[in-house]
């Protein structure tokens, strides 16, 4: 089952998406923020908060007498000084001791002083990445589309309950959404948490405790079970350097997504992605790119070309941020309004589109949302025409509609009804993809071309007037976002010519090697 | 026939279907607990269709069950906040010809709510559904100030600017926060002596007419609004304050 879609074009869009990044990555490989730097000293076994409330790495970074050397040239000089743990330190600049001034340490001493805790926090990571592939290896999980559904009650310990029930059902993924302010936040929060808005926060230990009941019921399904979360908004860096900490397997993580829709800097979303990234291709993370806003702000019938070309766009920061296509989860939606005729044929087209443009990316497939209403009945049927869409088109990560998805964050029942209806449509008809051919010059073939076209004048203006501008005039979504407006843009900074992040450094490597 | 009952394949039967999770594992057993438990709520000739495990320790079950009590319809009565909206054109003739200049509106999803879908598909000049948002009136200034607007920062925003109406958006109803937010925004507009002054409007996919007037704001907008019914709500409303 192929389109036949004219290849020069993908070719070409391709390269226009890489020529639309580089001028980006040339601002990034100049600037740092706090976020980054707030990662890097939590890579560096940096934990736990102030008498407030504050994390530490919040207070070490906010107590820099010079922020654009980076935190790492502040840090290992406190070590070589004092023959403190990078933890005592932060404790110390807590309890209000000022940092000794990095330049009064040789260059050498201070390095060689970080050393170890970086070769730790790399080691970590690692041994995590190949804790994850063993598991798997032991414990396979079904074939794709891989079900996956969100728990959101705010309350960890009622999420865990939630998230194991969703994996007695068939569940193979689970997502704890954030509780809606979170991607505001400029720290992320500590501890296990039990309030929370629309979602549940994103902590360390919270990422614990899911982890550990997902493991836990992944021995008793004998099928591992993965965990997912969000590196998005203010903190992205540091939820990816927890994330890698604590064996997430997937994280949200979108190189527009804040920009666009939560009114982010786009100079602080930029850097900070391309760290997440870093550390997410290191950790073996599968990032979920955010396409689906596009669809569910506006006509997705319109917005086709929008997602397409956001696709390209998230694949170049991807690779260039060392990310292979085993493991760029670009996203795409089911929001065509029900009420077009012929709209099944347009999502097909547009899913079977993305699968041929992206043959090794386990795409994510979302569900419909924008036009669910409280008739619950006809929700359910409307998924499971999205199902069926997902398994002919052989999309990887499958998020189950709810039936109840405009009225209330689902109920354990709906999950279970979700991931049943998903079971059946999707066994029903296993290879009804591999036996079907799409007409030649036909309505879905001829859909997918104009598609691809309209992606391609999209980013061929956008190349024109380059990333930056094109958001600030409305390019995407839509929405205008002014280069130095947004939350978070005082947090970004260019770096001095002495700026040093040895985690960077260590993942850099993996730049060269990316395709 | 102003009595009625719920209405299966005859008059009067009172039919009804229900579905819900018990947290216990699934036994026969199981079923007859459902079915008790439906006969407790008042319902009678209880059949539990479907009972099954769906995780371990949770059973679900489809009840079919009659209900003994009616309803008389000639007493139930909603204000409908979207009584035959005006036109974009007629809207913009209203506002000149009544009040002779231009209404100033303020939007934002109050507390911590990131959902903008509603409100922006209300205000922006795009719309919904074919229908122009408030930015495209001639006889509306609009001000959207987006996501997570705490209600100090609307209630200063709408006294600076001297606006005609309100519009607060929830689509997040988590543990009752939107209620809470609904009615701090109403509290603090009372406190500040604006509350007279303002066109006070809520809106989300939870919110009814009946919900808003329970609050005392002047209207509710729910799932499925155009933004002309917005509109001309709030054009009428202050049309009718203003001294004919």
């Amino acid at each position: 089952m192929e389109l036949r879609i004219d290849a020069g074009q993908v070719a070409e869009a391709r390269r226009l998406a890489r020529a639309i990044v580089d001028p980006i990555a040339a601002f990034i490989a100049t600037h740092s923020t706090l976020s980054v730097e707030r990662a890097v000293a939590r890579l560096c076994g940096i934990d736990g908060v102030d008498a407030d409330g504050v994390p530490l790495a919040n207070r070490l970074v906010d107590a820099l007498a010079a922020r654009e050397q980076g935190v790492a040239r502040a840090l290992g000089a406190a070590l070589a000084e004092t023959g403190r743990t990078p933890q005592q330190i932060a404790e110390a600049v807590a309890a209000g001791e000022p940092l000794p001034d990095p330049a009064a340490t040789p260059e050498a001493a201070l390095r060689a002083a970080l050393a170890p805790y970086v070769e730790r926090g790399m080691a970590r990571i690692d041994a995590t990445r190949v804790e994850r592939a063993a598991r798997l290896a032991r414990l396979p999980q079904a074939p794709p589309p891989l079900l996956y559904v969100i728990v959101a009650s705010g309350n960890i310990y009622e999420d865990r309950t939630a998230a194991v029930a969703a994996a007695e059902a068939g569940a193979q993924i689970i997502a704890v959404i954030r509780s809606t302010a979170q991607s505001l936040l400029d720290y992320v929060p500590y501890g296990a948490t039990t309030e929370g808005f629309g979602g549940t926060y994103a902590t360390q230990e919270n990422f614990r405790i899911m982890r550990v009941a997902l493991d836990e019921v992944s021995e008793r399904l004998g099928r591992y079970v993965m965990l997912t979360n969000y590196a998005s908004g203010l903190c992205m860096p540091e939820i990816a350097a927890t994330a890698a900490l604590e064996r997430l397997d997937m994280l949200l993580n979108d190189s527009m997504y804040g920009i666009l829709f939560r009114d982010i800097n786009m100079q602080r979303t930029f850097v900070d992605q391309h760290f997440s990234r870093q550390l997410n291709a290191r950790s073996g993370i599968i990032i979920n790119t955010g396409e689906d806003n596009y669809l569910t702000t506006a006509d997705a019938v319109e917005q086709a070309p929008a997602v397409l070309a956001s696709q390209f766009v998230n694949e170049a920061f991807a690779h260039r941020a060392g990310l292979p296509d085993a493991q760029i989860g670009l996203g795409d939606a089911y929001e065509i309004d029900p009420d077009l005729e012929d709209g099944f044929l347009f999502q097909v087209a547009q899913a079977q589109l993305a699968r041929q443009i992206f043959p090794h990316a386990p795409l994510k497939y979302m569900p419909p949302t924008k036009h669910m209403t409280g008739d619950i009945f006809k929700g359910h049927l409307i998924d499971a025409l999205f199902n069926l869409t997902s398994v002919i088109t052989n999309q990887t990560i499958h998020l189950c509609g709810m039936l109840t998805e405009a009225i209330h964050t689902p109920f354990l029942g709906d999950r279970a009804l979700a991931l049943e209806n998903a079971r059946y449509v999707m066994g029903t008809a296993r290879h009804f993809g591999e036996e079907i051919e799409f007409k030649s010059g036909g309505r879905i073939e001829r859909r997918a071309q104009d598609v691809l076209t309209g992606a391609l004048r999209l980013l061929e203006r956008v190349e024109e007037r380059g990333l930056m501008a094109a958001i600030e005039d409305g390019s995407f979504a839509d929405v205008r976002r002014p280069r130095e407006g947004g939350r978070g843009f005082e947090g970004v900074f260019a770096k001095a010519p002495t700026y040093w992040n040895p985690f960077a450094d260590a993942l850099a490597g993996e730049l060269a090697a990316a395709p | 026939m102003s009595l009625v009952k719920p209405y299966g394949d005859t008059l009067d039967d009172g039919a009804v279907q229900l579905s819900f999770t018990l947290p216990i594992a699934w036994s026969e057993a199981a079923d007859e607990a459902a079915r008790q438990l439906v006969a407790k709520m008042g319902f009678t000739d209880v059949a539990v269709v479907e009972g099954r495990a769906i995780a371990a320790g949770f059973s679900f079950f489809v009840v079919y069950a009659r209900t003994p009590v009616a309803i008389d319809v000639s007493t139930v009565a909603v204000p409908a906040a979207a009584r035959d909206a005006l036109a974009m054109d007629q809207v913009d003739a209203l506002i000149a010809q009544r009040v002779g200049r231009k209404l100033k509106v303020v939007g934002a999803c109050i507390g911590t709510d990131a959902h903008t879908v509603g409100i922006d598909a209300i205000l922006n000049m795009k719309g919904y559904k074919g229908d122009y948002g408030l930015e495209r009136y001639h006889g509306f200034d609009v001000y959207n100030l987006g996501s997570q607007i705490a209600v100090e920062d609307l209630v200063r925003f709408a006294k600076e600017r001297e606006v005609d109406a309100i519009l607060a958006s929830q689509v997040v109803t988590q543990k009752g926060s939107d209620i809470a937010n609904f009615t701090a925004l109403g509290e603090l507009l009372e406190a500040e002596h604006l509350r007279e002054r303002v066109v006070l409007i809520a809106g989300g996919p939870r919110v009814t007419n009946l919900l808003a007037a329970e609050l005392g704001y002047d209207a509710g907008f729910g799932r499925g609004t155009l933004p002309s019914e917005v509109a001309t709500f709030i054009a009428r409303r202050v049309a009718e304050r203003v001294p004919a």
